[in-house]
């Protein structure tokens, strides 16, 4: 998995802005305590992003705020409908509205990993719900938010993360890949429905990690050949920079955009 | 996996009341709103979500059970102190008025409420209506309302409110107490075919209070100290409007409560920023800014009601009872709604009839063609 599925790579030159491109924006970040999430919420804290992330575990999540002050840690699960308004609330609380949302909670289905007809029905179930449901629920539940901070002219983002699983047929990946292919689809029609509002939605993959979840994926893979999460952080950061930075159109006219 | 909900805060059945600047009345389905709006229209919202206000625990020194209402605060960004009222044991299946009243509350008093605790600073003119402050730090009371609180619930729902029942569409920083109601009739689909119409679209965010105690002494004071924000970009497109002299309509009584107070404080113009609405709208106030309303069909007696006598006479506001009554209005928060414009007294006493023909006249007028109209 890499990022050559983002199809307007980031220009070298935009990169010095790109730092600038965060300052003071609202950012929350669900699955914050660890592999991408994590180095998210420090990436976008070193480019002076006020910062909340979401997370299932207190002692992680105050595990992370002892490491990372300044950050504002929340504890909830996205997979629960009735954690949604409890979690958009305390992010709005912390933050006072929000211009960044970042759904990057995931669940992998079945682990070990399993063929589809051997998949429980509980295992898919739950990753629907971590993978699509939830960004969906807490996008919904903010949106007032991010369209309230278009409006009065800041960029408003939300980012959705996705995987070459959501596009090609890996055998295995069933649970997973098949979540992430909704998500990615539904990043796109909500981009194309509130584009004229000036609320972006992307769909991005950030390319093979070496993070938790891809452990308990290939437990005996060779992370050797895996992106560090700091790395693919960076580059996400930048891709959304970019975005951010990008002149608010017109119309609804879009140029070869639309990511992953 | 979802269970299928009531469209609580959208039933397809809602109705709407029009009432044209000459006082001509008629039926609408709510869903039609946008139609009686014509391009160029300036229509405000309010984007306050909804605080789960609703806070069940037990008052230290009697240990008796409590449920506190969150009710006011100094600025919208103060989570430490609250004005709240109180009331003893129960819930929301009784009625506020047939609620047992709380034990007897003294400066000092601790409140346990869940995993929050809270001190009572003072009683504030009432006996159950007090200031308090919460201990512990902005997140430690940020969790505790938004796991322990419950939205303020109403005796007249069939089933307790969830939290998302009370966030309308376009809801955002979870300031109110209560629900900023007349929202419900937005949806996202409304606002993009009124932008495609070219009528505009701006929020401002106005901590709605509570908007009955069950309590008439407490009623009286009704409608508390509200702090509200307006972005530059309502500022500015409130300017537009005015300086092009179009329609500025509220989507309810918050919008025309902070827009007239910061048009009163600065000679007619609404600036940007964050403010602390203290007046009271009624028959004798003059509407600088707002033109028309749009808001529940609120019962007579109530401060929401006392706003409308700013924009009809009291003889309209007679007949528009009248309507409600006989078409069977339901007036609470998730009930149906009355559009009105504003009488034009001005423009009707120097001509006799007004000059300018609206949107909704017009439309009033193919409806008494179809004799659908009952006045």
């Amino acid at each position: 998995m890499t990022m050559n599925h983002i199809t307007n790579p980031l220009p070298a030159s935009t990169e010095g802005h790109a730092g600038s491109a965060f300052a003071g924006l609202r950012v929350a970040i669900t699955g914050g305590t660890s592999g991408l999430g994590m180095a998210l919420v420090r990436e976008l804290l070193d480019r002076r992003a006020q910062v909340a992330f979401v997370a299932r575990r207190r002692d992680g999540v105050e595990r992370v705020v002892r490491e990372l002050p300044g950050t504002h840690g929340i504890v909830g699960d996205v997979s629960k409908k009735e954690d949604i308004h409890p979690i958009a609330v305390q992010i709005l609380g912390a933050l006072g509205g929000l211009d960044v949302l970042i759904n990057n909670a995931s669940d992998l289905g079945p682990t070990p990993l399993a063929l589809l007809a051997d998949t429980e029905c509980e295992d898919i179930e739950r990753a629907l719900a971590t993978n699509l449901l939830g960004p969906f629920r807490l996008t919904k539940a903010l949106l007032g938010s991010l369209a309230a901070s278009a409006r009065d002219g800041r960029r408003a983002v939300v980012v959705n993360i996705s995987s070459d699983a959501a596009i090609n047929a890996y055998p295995f990946w069933g649970a997973y890949g098949a979540s992430k292919a909704a998500l990615h689809h539904l990043s796109r029609i909500w981009d194309e429905e509130l584009v004229p509002g000036g609320v972006r939605v992307l769909s991005v993959d950030p390319g093979d990690m070496d993070t938790p979840l891809h452990a308990a994926a290939v437990p005996d893979g060779d992370r050797s050949a895996l992106k560090c999460p700091e790395a693919a952080a960076r580059e996400l950061a930048g891709t959304i920079a970019s975005v951010l930075l990008r002149r608010i159109p017109d119309s609804r006219a879009k140029s070869e955009e639309t990511l992953v | 996996m979802i269970a299928a909900r009531l469209p609580i805060q959208r039933p397809s059945k809602a109705k709407l009341l029009v009432v044209d600047h000459r006082g001509n009345i008629g039926h609408r389905a709510r869903a039609e709103f946008a139609s009686l709006l014509r391009p160029g229209d300036l229509v405000v919202a309010n984007d306050a979500a909804t605080l789960p206000a609703s806070l069940s625990g037990r008052h230290v020194p009697s240990g008796r059970p409590v449920e506190v209402r969150l009710a006011g605060r100094g600025s919208l960004g103060d989570i430490v102190q609250f004005s709240a009222v109180v009331f003893g044991e129960g819930d929301f299946r009784t009625r506020t008025e047939d609620r047992p009243k709380p034990p007897t509350l003294n400066p000092g008093d601790r409140l346990e409420l869940g995993p929050l605790r809270a001190t009572i600073l003072c009683l504030l003119n009432h006996p159950r209506f007090i200031s308090l402050k919460f201990d512990g730090s902005r997140r430690e009371i940020w969790e505790g309302l938004a796991r322990h609180g419950l939205p303020i619930q109403y005796a007249h729902m069939p089933a307790p409110l969830a939290l998302w029942d009370t966030w309308t569409p376009i809801g955002g920083p979870p300031v109110a107490f209560e629900p900023p109601s007349a929202g419900f009739v937005l949806d996202w689909n409304m606002l993009a075919s009124m932008t495609a119409r070219t009528i505009r679209f701006g929020t401002i965010t106005h901590a709605a209070g509570i908007s009955s105690t069950g309590d008439a002494e407490l009623d009286a004071l009704l409608p508390f100290d509200e702090p509200y924000r307006i972005p530059r970009s309502t500022a500015l497109l409130i300017k537009q409007a005015r300086v092009r002299r179009e329609r500025i309509v509220a989507i309810g009584t918050t919008v025309v409560r902070a827009l007239e107070h910061a048009a009163a404080m600065f000679d007619g113009a609404v600036p940007a920023g964050e403010r602390l609405a203290t007046q009271t709208i009624g028959a004798a106030s003059r509407l600088r800014i707002v033109d028309a309303i749009l808001s529940g069909a609120h019962e007579r007696g109530g401060s929401h009601y006392e706003m409308l006598r700013a924009f009809v006479d009291d003889e309209t506001l007679d007949r528009i009872d009248r309507e409600l009554n006989a078409h069977l209005y339901r007036t609470h928060e998730f009930g149906d709604s009355v559009f009105l414009e504003r009488t034009d007294k001005r423009m009707r006493a120097v001509c006799g009839e007004p000059i300018m023909e609206t949107a909704a006249s017009a439309l009033l007028k193919e409806n008494e063609e179809e004799g659908d109209w009952s006045s």
